[in-house]
């Protein structure tokens, strides 16, 4: 429908403007020579010259521009990776730090307890057998004791039984036969008084 | 009633008669807006030259984007060794962008609606490619109009297509330019013509693509300049590179 009125519209105006087209009988400009030389000669001097100046003073300077900031960016990005690269290096030798540490502290606790452990193990043994000649030392005592102890009291009762009877009856009597009579009593009362 | 949409063409004088011999190289409003066009161009660019900063403001960011862009087309289409050739392609892309772009500014001239102009980058361009080619190649360069792998049959058939086709280089490059703009810009003045003579009440529909074509013009303004230098990278690259 536009396309319709379009077409419509330029007939139209080709009808109506026939006359202005004659009158002014322009056909191209482009066409008549009049001036060509005059464009040759112009576009010649400023397109050279717009050229030259380009050429020698502008491009370069914007050529340069670009390569400095080219240039400047891959250094600051070099720099960067450099940086990041020594960090990553100074972060592994933390690392590497921290793990040795770590590792030194447990042999150390482990060597400390070992020998810690190897102490309180002689120190104990030592103990053990000091205590142990002591007891066996106090068994041997005792047992010299109670060895000793029924003779003793042998003696003792034989003694006081003696003195007893010199005091009753106020004689000497033979040693030899109160002991034969304290001997058989203690023989025969020997599980009242030790058992065990 | 509505101007003729030529007049936007016409080429006055500006300033005295200026005759070197016979010939007359006035400075007209084609020169002027060639000079304009070349100062803006120069502006920017010195601007944006002018301070290095890490963070470039706006004007430095346009300057080196454009530089890296044009960069970027001549090394896609030419290969490295084009590199020597990037300030003539740079200056070319941005004239023309410009002269272009000026263009589409109301009441003022279009320098590239001239074929004349046109004609004289694109002839320039030619024979600048055609003594490249034989300094780098010699007569090798005539390799150019001879294809590989093709049956020798029609080999002398191929070869003629392949002379008219390089010959007619500079008439295609130029008059591609030149009637884009010549085109473009007439198409604008005669919708702008059916805004007045339609009036207030039919005039808004032309308006709407007046503003739509303005649009169009500005792409087809940049298009063509990077068609136009993007041509000239392919044309150099067939003088370095010899691929056949």
């Amino acid at each position: 429908m536009i396309r319709k009125y379009f077409f419509q519209l330029i007939f139209l105006y080709l009808f109506f403007s026939k006359e202005v087209f004659a009158a002014e009988s322009g056909g191209m400009p482009q066409l008549d020579p009049e001036f060509w030389v005059s464009q040759i000669f112009w576009l010649t001097l400023v397109f050279g010259t717009l050229y030259i100046v380009l050429s020698k003073l502008i491009l370069p300077k914007i050529s340069a521009n670009l390569e400095l900031r080219k240039s400047q960016i891959q250094e600051n990005i070099e720099a960067a990776d450099k940086q990041r690269k020594d960090s990553e290096l100074k972060l592994k030798e933390y690392d590497d730090i921290i793990l040795k540490s770590k590792l030194e502290s447990k042999n150390l606790f482990n060597e400390t307890r070992e020998k810690t452990l190897k102490d309180i193990n002689i120190k104990r043994d030592s103990l053990e057998k000091q205590i142990d000649e002591e007891i066996k030392k106090a068994e041997t005592e005792i047992d010299q004791l109670r060895k000793g102890a029924p003779e003793k009291i042998n003696k003792i009762a034989i003694e006081t039984s003696s003195e007893i009877l010199k005091n009753l009856i106020g004689t000497e009597i033979n040693n030899s036969s109160i002991s034969a009579i304290v001997d058989d009593l203690y023989r025969k009362n020997v599980g009242k008084y030790y058992g065990n | 009633m509505a101007a003729n949409p030529m007049t936007q063409f016409e080429v006055y004088r500006i300033g005295p008669e200026i005759k070197i011999g016979a010939f007359d190289i006035s400075f007209t409003n084609a020169s002027l807006f060639m000079v304009v066009s070349s100062l803006a161009i120069l502006l920017i660019f010195n601007l944006g030259a002018k301070k290095n900063s890490m963070l470039p403001n706006k004007i430095q960011l346009l300057a080196e984007l454009s530089y890296t862009f044009v960069s970027k087309m001549i090394s896609d289409t030419a290969g490295s060794k084009a590199k020597p050739y990037f300030a003539f392609i740079f200056s070319l892309f941005m004239f023309v962008l410009f002269c272009n772009m000026f263009g589409m500014i109301p009441y003022t001239f279009t320098v590239t609606s001239h074929i004349i102009v046109t004609f004289v980058l694109a002839a320039f361009i030619f024979i600048g490619v055609t003594i490249i080619g034989f300094i780098k190649h010699g007569f090798g360069y005539l390799k150019l109009f001879v294809p590989s792998g093709v049956p020798i049959v029609l080999l002398p058939l191929i070869v003629v297509i392949e002379i008219i086709s390089y010959l007619s280089r500079p008439i295609s490059l130029s008059v591609r330019l030149f009637a884009n703009m010549m085109a473009g810009h007439t198409m604008m003045k005669v919708f702008g013509g059916f805004v007045i003579s339609l009036g207030i009440v039919g005039g808004w529909l032309p308006l709407t693509f007046s503003v739509a074509l303005t649009g169009l013009e500005i792409l087809v303004a940049f298009l063509q300049a990077y068609v136009f230098a993007i041509l000239t990278c392919i044309y150099l690259n067939d003088a370095l590179n010899l691929h056949h």
